[in-house]
């Protein structure tokens, strides 16, 4: 079993550490994982994709992730300037922040998930240097979307990554970006 | 108690740095190196390695420092890439004149201009007359492991040479995946204390390397080939302990996938040679006899190995993430090489992939084992080289 | 405008640029929250349009501030800077 996600989002969203949270969750519950960028100009603001795989058994491949089973959008935005749906398999599901239906940003037909992760952020207080965070909250939302990862899993693996009240704000993010996620498949538009 | 992580190869490169005990690390920061030498400074910084870290203004003084440090009688680490060990390329014939242990990771990346941060390996492989070993890696565990076997092997008295270990930007450097640190005691018992041929004494002054005339510079050039043979036969000795002691092993130096009786035998350096194997599995699937050799020790060359894959096959291949312009790639060059005395040679081409980080998929391999299949049936080569996935 | 090469024989002896205005295309998609300014408050005191790193704001005739949506990425310096608070940073819903 080998599951490929992609991580869309800008450059200090924090794409390549949801990448790394994610594979650490996966790795608490005994997968292999791996976790890597795509790097293209280092700077705050250009589109930046990320990549996890989680598998049964160890990888050998390190290759570019090309048909992605999931995909996640960190920036609501995104999207204008690069195209979320490439390569997704067939019934793969897009998890996404936004405030937005799906067929109001061009992805009706797709599997769609999706919550205000920045909302959440902007109630929780939850920024650094003044932009909220997502990038934990929005696997929160993936875990319910695609039962790849437990929420305890993902939540233990936030704490390891951070801790105080820091790591609390993004425990409390990730809890409610799980709940508040919204299905828009099987007829729910 | 072996510590289970999750973490990148730069970063397992910074905890075999401590693991090793190394006690002076002099380094400048590079992408995609940068994060070996920040998990060195952080350890540094919290107390939990006992080292000296020295800032410096360029590669070229990291190296030099590096040097006046290994003199000085300590176990010394930095790392770079790209530009920056061209940078500090005159220092890397010091180092190795001297025949100080000296250990570097290099987080191969591709030269500019054009600009690149991404991978392939002509940063490292245009260094291979400079007199150091080369390691190239395929794995996060791999990286860890073999700083710890370079050491060992570095500073054994019939080597005293200085080591790189490659691995891929990016690919390896950046990339989060399973490993293993094991319990410093046991790194311990493998690796002794800090040996080197000779120490700056205060007690008892001498200048090193001083001019040698033509009466006898070459033989003190002799010296470093004869240590360059010695590594050739121990490598696979301490890759053996290691495997026994630590539970890791990487076929000393190479590492052969399913070449008893294949045909035709694909040959790669670092992650190329990793993603091979799933290559192999899926021709093997369909009935055709191909293997896949990692070379993952290129200086010392192993040409005893490679002649013995040559009489055990119908065609050698090679997939060079590097070329030199106005000839081929290094790897498919000294394949050649080490075959030209051989009565029966196998059919050989070289192909030219991945440079500047373009995407070397399984897929891709398999492309070039079938196109290669295809002249073994007809007999011969179209090409003695081939750019693989080139644009028109 | 780059010119994205489409065949090996499109591509220069080496790569080339100019500045252009633009380059990166609208980075104003890049906003979290959006600059709106109060007309009424606005005293065209113009150190909104001398702080904005990236000349997103132009200079009207009357020396009052005009945004370029397309460019601003929210960043939030005018409404630090403004001395009258008549710039507000408001969350983009577009």
């Amino acid at each position: 079993m080998i599951k490929e996600v992609r991580i869309h989002g800008r450059g200090g969203q924090g794409s390549v550490t949801a990448a790394e949270v994610l594979a650490h969750a996966a790795f608490i519950e005994g997968k292999w994982v791996q976790a890597f960028p795509y790097f293209g100009a280092e700077r705050r603001g250009a589109a930046v994709k990320a990549f996890a795989r989680i598998s049964s058994e160890p990888l050998l491949v390190h290759s570019q992730v090309y048909s992605p089973d999931y995909v996640i959008v960190l920036d609501p935005y995104i999207y204008r300037v690069v195209d979320v749906t490439e390569g997704l398999k067939g019934g793969g599901v897009i998890v996404l922040n936004t405030k937005k239906k799906p067929s109001e940003i061009g992805l009706e037909g797709w599997r769609v998930g999706t919550v205000d992760a920045t909302g959440i952020a902007l109630e929780l207080n939850l920024l650094v240097a003044g932009l909220p965070v997502v990038n934990t909250s929005i696997l929160g939302a993936f875990a319910k979307a695609s039962g790849e990862v437990k929420l305890a899993s993902v939540l233990q693996a936030v704490k390891e990554t951070w801790s105080g009240g820091v790591s609390e704000k993004n425990v409390r993010a990730t809890e409610l970006a799980y709940e508040r996620l919204k299905k828009w498949w099987d007829g729910e538009d | 108690m072996v510590q289970r992580v999750v973490d990148t190869a730069n970063h397992l490169a910074g905890y075999a740095a401590k693991a090793a005990g190394v006690k002076v690390v002099a380094a400048y920061p590079i992408t995609p190196q940068t994060t070996i030498v920040e998990k060195i400074a952080d350890f540094v910084e919290s107390g939990e390695m006992d080292a000296e870290y020295i800032r410096v203004e360029s590669e070229h003084s990291a190296m030099v420092a590096c040097i006046g440090a290994a003199a000085a009688g300590v176990r010394t680490f930095t790392a770079t890439s790209s530009h920056g060990l061209a940078l500090l390329h005159e220092a890397l014939h010091w180092a190795s004149g001297s025949r100080l242990p000296i250990v570097m990771a290099v987080v191969n990346r591709a030269m500019g201009a054009p600009w690149s941060i991404w991978p392939d390996m002509s940063d490292s492989l245009s260094q291979r007359d400079t007199g150091w070993i080369q390691f190239y890696c395929a794995g996060n565990q791999e990286v860890f492991d073999t700083i710890l076997q370079a050491y060992k092997l570095c500073e054994d008295e019939r080597v005293f040479l200085p080591a790189m270990v490659c691995l891929e930007g990016f690919i390896l450097s950046h990339t989060y995946a399973p490993a293993e640190i094991p319990d410093q005691a046991k790194v311990d018992a493998f690796l002794p204390a800090y040996k080197s041929g000779w120490v700056l004494d205060v007690n008892k002054p001498y200048s090193h390397a001083n001019l040698v005339s033509p009466e006898w510079y070459m033989e003190f050039r002799y010296l470093i080939q004869e240590a360059m043979e010695n590594a050739k036969r121990l490598i696979p000795q301490i890759d053996k302990e290691y495997a026994e002691r630590f539970g890791h092993a990487y076929g000393g130096l190479i590492e052969k996938y399913r070449c008893d009786d294949a045909d035709l035998v694909l040959l790669a350096m670092g992650t190329i040679g990793s993603d091979a194997k799933l290559a192999v599995d899926k021709l093997r699937k369909e009935g055709l006899k191909v293997g896949s050799a990692r070379v993952r020790v290129y200086r010392p060359f192993p040409v005893e190995e490679i002649v013995k894959l040559a009489a055990s096959s119908r065609m050698l291949v090679t997939l060079d993430r590097h070329i030199s312009f106005g000839m081929e790639g290094f790897l498919g060059s000294e394949v050649k090489a080490s075959l030209y005395g051989q009565q029966d040679r196998p059919l050989f081409s070289g192909f030219i992939a991945g440079l500047g980080g373009r995407d070397v998929t399984a897929e891709t391999i398999e492309k070039v084992a079938k196109r290669s299949l295809k002249m073994l049936d007809a007999g011969r080569v179209e090409k003695e080289t081939e750019w693989v996935d080139l644009r028109e | 405008m780059t010119l994205a090469p489409k065949k090996r024989g499109d591509l220069p002896l080496t790569p080339l640029s100019c500045p252009t205005e633009g380059s990166m295309g609208n980075t104003g998609s890049w906003r979290t929250f959006r600059p709106e300014v109060n007309y009424s408050k606005c005293t065209k005191c113009t150190l909104c349009w001398v702080f904005c790193p990236d000349a997103a704001i132009t200079r009207q005739q009357d020396d009052s501030p005009k945004i370029d949506y397309d460019y601003c990425k929210g960043c939030g310096i005018c409404a630090n800077e403004c001395p009258v608070k008549a710039i507000v940073m408001v969350r983009e819903e577009e």
